[in-house]
């Protein structure tokens, strides 16, 4: 088992690593001079090189590179002297816009991205699941096709376009809903609730159609098994072939994909979040990509990547956990 | 399995049901690895109608997007051309005539604020989406084929050397990557680098079907029978291991059409696709957002064509399927 973790923790960071690698190298082959951008009006040319200095860009590009990674680890020191800038352990660097942190930026709209993602997820486990066990159980039935056909319209909708017929619809027309505003939870919950049906119902309905015909799938391949045959045979209730026999291993491949998909959502839903305005790091990588604000761009790839690697590693953990045919060769 | 970025997972048909279900005909016709004849698939594909009423759309969207500049010439607008007449300036640009404007003059109505038509935009923007798609799709295709083949044939080093390629770029934050690189490059050629950067980012999901059937048919009575023969490597690859992946590419390849039309229309929605004033499905829904509350016709009419062109692509895809699996025996 710790030899099993081991290569998976080695192999998830030299993903990271090239991830960081590659997104670096392309910024710094296609950018426009950040210290320009920094330096905005009034600008002189001894300026700019203070700029320069003070952000390591004079260096050569495996010099920044090694910098920028150490400083992920250990932090690191902005310029030197009086006007040096410390920049503590998990540093990604500072907004060419705002001079945030960008550690800091992503922290502060982590909890909103989450609550997006857990939303939406809660949405589509539950459709997905009671979906797809409806169909497979009446296969072949009315209801059967009808949810096929319900699964390949909702995987056609692009999700700017639901999102916003469902604005126009819900809140426009019906008026079943208010009209989003940002607001604490503390100071208004329910408008606050409000705000967020929208985006998971969008996030949800395209996964939910998927996780429907994979789980549809999965329990009809399963049935086909000759230890569900032979279950039967013994004369065990179906209820019971079900629950002993035919869900687990017919779930367990749901768990692997769930884990990727949620943790691909929590590096932020950036169509999602931009059309509903909401401030998670979905939206804050779409805005900076406008301005092409460099460090953020780079801190939210990175938190992407990270957590879809970090997602990967605890399927991988669970999976040992749930089905027992892995944990021989592990 | 499922491309694990963000939300334009579920935004383009679900990446995830066309993925996951994909690796069960791999199984079954590496097996089988009979040749059902195309005659045989298209008889039956031909008494199904939703495959038909798909492929009808897809014709005709394709016709629309070819003699685009015929039917602007009877439509009697071109895609640029402002009309000051059919929008109200004293409400804010919007369109005169209810529907956005729709009648005679505007068969689809008019853009609030520019009054440029609607039907000549969709026609070019169909344009826009079939090229980038198809392209995709066809390099795509040729590199997952080929570097499948390669990984499965050869094994050894090579396979080593592509299936890392393919674990780390399926593990990579694509969509936040291809934004970047997108908003970061000079927007001269748009239209070319959406291709290469769907494309590099696509061809994993085939290649690594292509590498596990091929690797189960290199091992088959007929491939050693060519190689005793004397048959050459490359002989083998493209004479006796291709044709039998024939059924699988199609599928697959049609499959992967809607997620690309849906990245395309996507990133263009986000800003970083196709440059305006050139039109697009997703830009025109993009341009829409300011204006749903008022015009709702603005947003449903590109909406509409887009959803019905993911959904047909989408359905014809998924009979495709189910034709090619049931003549493998499944």
């Amino acid at each position: 088992m710790p030899r099993f973790l081991l290569t998976r923790v080695s192999s998830g960071l030299m993903v990271l690593l090239l991830v960081c690698l590659f997104t670096y190298l392309v910024f710094f082959a296609l950018s426009p001079d950040p210290a320009v951008q920094i330096c905005g009006k009034n600008c002189t040319p001894e300026l700019i090189d203070q700029i320069r200095g003070n952000l390591g860009l004079d260096q050569p590009f495996w010099t920044q590179f090694f910098l920028f990674v150490v400083g992920i680890f250990a932090g690191r020191t902005y310029g030197d002297g009086a006007g040096a800038v410390e920049c503590a352990a998990p540093c990604l660097g500072y907004s060419f816009q705002s001079s945030q942190a960008v550690w800091d930026m992503i922290v502060q709209r982590l909890p909103v991205s989450a609550t997006v993602a857990i939303g939406a997820a809660v949405l589509w486990l539950l459709a997905g699941l009671v979906g797809g066990l409806l169909s497979a159980v009446k296969e072949g039935t009315f209801l059967d096709r009808f949810t096929t056909g319900l699964t390949l319209t909702s995987m056609s909708i692009p999700n700017y376009v639901l999102a916003l017929v469902l604005q126009y619809v819900l809140v426009v027309q019906l008026q079943w809903l208010p009209f989003p505003q940002a607001v604490r939870f503390a100071d208004d919950p329910v408008q606050w609730f409000l705000n967020f049906v929208m985006p998971w119902m969008v996030l949800a309905i395209g996964y939910a159609a998927a996780y429907t015909r994979l789980t549809r799938a999965n329990v009809l391949d399963v049935l086909r098994e000759n230890y569900v045959r032979t279950a039967y045979a013994k004369g065990l209730p179906q209820s019971l072939v079900w629950r002993r026999h035919a869900l687990r291993p017919a779930l367990t491949p749901i768990v692997t994909i769930f884990g990727m998909d949620f943790a691909g959502l929590l590096g932020g839903a950036l169509i999602t979040e931009t059309v509903f305005g909401i401030n998670g790091v979905g939206k804050m990588a779409a805005d900076s990509i406008a301005r092409n604000d460099q460090p953020v761009i780079m801190g939210v790839t990175l938190l992407a990547g990270f957590l879809v690697v970090v997602g990967n590693m605890v399927v991988d953990v669970v999976y040992t956990a749930i089905d027992p045919r892995v944990r021989v060769n592990a | 399995m499922t491309s694990p970025q963000t939300d334009l997972t579920a935004a383009t048909a679900g990446g995830a049901g066309a993925d996951d279900t994909a690796e069960a005909p791999a199984a079954t016709q590496a097996a089988g690895a009979v040749q059902a004849g195309a005659g045989g698939t298209w008889q039956a594909l031909r008494r199904d109608v939703g495959a038909m009423l798909g492929l009808g759309y897809i014709v005709l969207v394709t016709l629309v997007a070819i003699f685009a500049p015929v039917l602007t010439s009877i439509s009697g607008w071109t895609p640029y051309e402002f009309d000051q007449t059919a929008i109200d300036p004293n409400l804010g640009g919007m369109p005169i005539g209810p529907w956005g404007g729709m009648g005679a003059e505007h068969w689809l109505g008019v853009e609030p604020g520019s009054g440029r038509d609607i039907f000549a935009r969709i026609v070019y923007g169909a344009r826009v989406s079939m090229s980038i798609a198809l392209s995709a799709t066809l390099l795509t295709t040729v590199l997952g084929v080929s570097l499948g083949l390669l990984a499965g044939y050869f094994g050894g080093r090579v396979d080593l050397v592509v299936s890392r390629v393919m674990d780390f770029l399926m593990a990579f934050p694509a969509l936040i990557f291809m934004i970047a690189v997108l908003s970061a490059l000079p927007a001269s050629n748009r239209s070319t680098l959406l291709v290469v950067v769907i494309s590099v980012f696509g061809w994993p999901y085939l290649a690594r079907v292509v590498r596990g059937q091929t690797m189960s048919l290199a091992q088959r009575e007929f491939v050693e029978a060519a190689r005793a023969a004397g048959a050459s490597g490359a002989r083998i690859v493209f004479r006796e291991i291709l044709p039998n992946l024939r059924s699988t590419i199609i599928v697959m390849s049609t499959l992967a059409v809607p997620g690309f039309i849906g990245t395309e229309a996507g990133l263009s929605f986000l800003g970083v696709g196709v440059v305006p004033p050139a039109p697009s499905w997703g830009q025109m829904i993009a341009a829409s957002v300011k204006w749903y509350a008022v015009d709702p016709a603005y947003f449903l009419v590109p909406g509409m064509c887009l959803f019905l062109l993911v959904l047909a692509f989408t359905v014809l895809g998924d009979r495709l399927r189910a034709v090619v699996d049931a003549q493998e025996g499944r």
